[in-house]
């Protein structure tokens, strides 16, 4: 399962998308608002998607996990919209019947997903503004 | 024909605007398209990269365009 929010994510209830009594483990990956980069402070993200396309590819890297691993269950959820500091973006849940996997899963899901998924956030300053990774 | 392109994140900043229309003779493909969007638009050039989707999915430079496909511009994308 898969969505694109533009309402905070519910922690809990991703993680009881993927619960299972087959499966001894659960990883979760939070992806957060951090506070600078590169030593530059951050007043908030705003994050945009091709909200359809978006969909389709994190399915894609779900059905892609699922033809590596063990996977019981899979979700990915990812906000867009005006986020400030420590807010939540992203969740990935995946439960597997042992931890190796789901943590393998897991990585595998959110580098894939800043690689493929048509979505984009500004890093805004009080000085302005920079699209993320727009320029080499 | 003409084409109702789509553009998000640095990619709508640059034409100015969240849709354009460009028009392609018939036939033409992606890379056509990305061609004379970077003659008329220069700063595309300086992207670290970027995709065409048409029709919801990554297409390549060879896939021939329709004036009733959804053509939309993918800069760096920049989730999670």
């Amino acid at each position: 399962m898969t969505s694109i929010t533009h309402k905070s994510i519910d922690l809990q209830s991703v993680i009881e998308a993927v619960q299972s009594p087959k499966c001894g483990a659960i990883d979760v990956f939070i992806g957060t608002v951090r506070e600078q980069t590169k030593g530059k402070a951050v007043l908030r993200l705003d994050f945009e998607a091709y909200e359809p396309m978006a969909i389709k590819e994190m399915q894609k890297i779900i059905d892609r996990a699922h033809a590596q691993w063990p996977i019981e269950k899979m979700t990915i959820v990812h906000r867009v919209g005006s986020l400030a500091i420590g807010e939540v973006a992203v969740v990935i849940a995946v439960s597997t019947p042992h931890r190796a996997a789901s943590f393998a899963a897991c990585q595998f899901a959110i580098d894939t997903l800043k690689e493929t998924v048509p979505i984009w956030k500004k890093e805004i300053f009080e000085d302005g503004e920079v699209w993320v990774a727009a320029h080499p | 024909m003409e084409l109702n392109i789509i553009a998000f994140g640095i990619a709508k900043d640059i034409l100015g605007s969240s849709q354009v229309q460009v028009s392609l003779a018939d036939g033409k493909t992606v890379g056509d398209l990305l061609e004379q969007l970077k003659a008329s638009y220069q700063d595309f050039e300086r992207l670290a990269s970027l995709f065409v989707a048409v029709n919801e999915e990554y297409a390549s430079n060879e896939t021939i365009l329709s004036a009733t496909d959804e053509v939309v511009l993918i800069p760096p994308v920049s989730g999670g």
